[in-house]
């Protein structure tokens, strides 16, 4: 089938979706840094949390994402040369992650930051009252009901970021893009492999809309909704 | 450290990309929008049969990622020797007008639902008023639900146009020169980072932000009449 280009149109996917996946938690880990910034008080961490945010919305994917694989290539090897080590080569993977993860890190920030400001803040205050430390007050009580409020936010992150992931091919990395131009210059069929893989990016996103409602649902199990008809 | 020589030399060849970038984006967002009032109107509708495409389209549209749908129509479309052999084929061989095509198919889909989201968001009563007055149908998209939901969506709306704007820099794959493919040759003639994609984007946050500022002071005109926190952030 497909000029026996089926099983590596399928090694692709899986490679995509590690490159998702994999920058999904570095961006998650970057949102709750950045949204921790911005709401710690201290005046200097929400400003560099601020100028994060606004720098990455006002540059395009493609150009941030040449802008760290390179510039941070460059800038790793004056840290090593000075150190006196060796040349060292970023992988393509390492990169587009890095870099996806940082871009939506930046979404996430304004996600997880809006979702924090919706719980009461009676909340927090009584766990406080009650005696458990900062981290515990996080884990058993900030966490779990933030989720409900983030879901929304997340989901739309995730899906721009799950598109952007074919831009990694730019760079170099070995994904579903890459792998769908090289079966088209080899069997001249370029319509059929891009169809092909648009396709499966259209299953990808269908399921993460099912499978993200359904959690939110899941989350909003106690949540009475406003019944505005 | 920086080399401004090398800035200074590329400033002509990064003109010309911001003005193919802007060129891109008018044209682009020129036909979306067009494109998007019936359909967003289509997707309104009660009746299946507008709904319906309007819903797959959108639906593909933004299930997809931006540059496969590039290369299906640049590359892919030549597999095809009925495209090859057609007259299309002047329009379809060229990068500009599949860039258009694809930009604009892509844009119409967001804003489409833009709109789309904006007019199911009219107050029930208005739409009764235009009713009990006996106004026709068209007229009541025309007078009443079009220019209310328009109004509505500018913020949304301006958020979309600068994503487009942001999504000009796909056009680098398929040989236009805007900003980003002139920052890839410069990257590539000086090895140089912060004078190649540094400078590009300086440029897009600067238009960004140019852009974000446009959006604003219309809103400001145009949504007077509605309080600010009721407007959601752009």
């Amino acid at each position: 089938m497909l000029d026996g280009y089926l099983p590596a149109i399928l090694g692709g996917l899986a490679s995509t979706l590690s490159v998702a996946a994999t920058s999904l938690a570095i961006a998650c880990l970057f949102g709750m840094l950045g949204a921790a910034g911005k709401l710690s008080g201290a005046r200097a961490i929400a400003a560099l949390a601020n100028i994060y945010t606004t720098l990455i919305r006002g540059v395009p994917e493609l150009v941030l994402m040449l802008l760290i694989f390179y510039g941070g290539q460059i800038a790793l090897n004056a840290v090593v040369d000075r150190l006196g080590g060796s040349h060292i080569d970023i992988d393509p993977f390492t990169a587009g992650t890095l870099t996806l993860g940082f871009i939506f890190g930046a979404f996430l920030t304004e996600t997880f930051r809006g979702a924090i400001l919706a719980i009461p803040r009676g909340q927090s205050e009584a766990a406080e009252a009650f005696g458990l430390t900062s981290w515990q007050v996080l884990r058993r009580i900030t966490l779990p009901q933030m989720v409900r409020h983030a879901i929304p936010g997340f989901t739309n992150s995730w899906l721009v970021m799950l598109k952007a992931s074919a831009l990694v091919s730019i760079i170099g990395l070995d994904d579903m893009v890459h792998r769908a131009s090289l079966a088209a210059s080899a069997t001249r069929k370029p319509f059929t492999f891009y169809a092909i893989i648009a396709i499966l990016y259209l299953l990808l996103t269908t399921v993460s809309i099912l499978g993200l409602g359904w959690l939110e649902r899941r989350y909003s199990l106690g949540v009475r909704k406003a019944d505005l008809r | 450290m920086i080399d401004w020589v090398v800035i200074t030399s590329s400033i002509p060849a990064f003109l010309s990309g911001l003005k193919i970038t802007l060129i891109l984006l008018a044209l682009s967002c020129a036909s979306g929008f067009v494109l998007s009032i019936p359909l967003a109107v289509a997707r309104v509708s009660a009746q299946r049969r507008f709904w319906l495409p309007v819903f797959l389209f959108t639906y593909i549209m933004r299930g997809t990622p931006l540059l496969v749908q590039m290369f299906m129509v640049y590359h892919g479309l030549a597999q095809f020797e009925a495209v090859r052999d057609s007259f299309a084929w002047v329009a379809l061989k060229s990068p500009w007008f599949c860039a258009w095509l694809v930009f604009t198919l892509n844009t119409s889909a967001y804003t489409t639902e833009i709109f789309a989201g904006a007019l199911k968001a009219t107050p029930s009563g208005e739409l009764e008023a235009a009713r009990s007055l006996g106004l026709t149908e068209s007229a009541i998209y025309r007078r009443i639900l079009l220019p209310s939901a328009l109004r509505r969506a500018l913020p949304q709306y301006g958020n979309e146009v600068v994503m487009m704007m942001h999504a000009t820099a796909i056009a680098s794959t398929v040989t236009l020169v805007e900003i980003t493919r002139v920052a890839r040759d410069v990257y590539y003639n000086h090895l140089t980072v912060t004078e190649s994609f540094g400078v590009a984007a300086v440029i897009y946050f600067v238009l960004t932000f140019s852009i974000a500022g446009l959006f604003k002071l219309v809103e400001n005109r145009v949504l007077r009449h509605i309080p600010p926190t009721a407007r959601g952030d752009a």
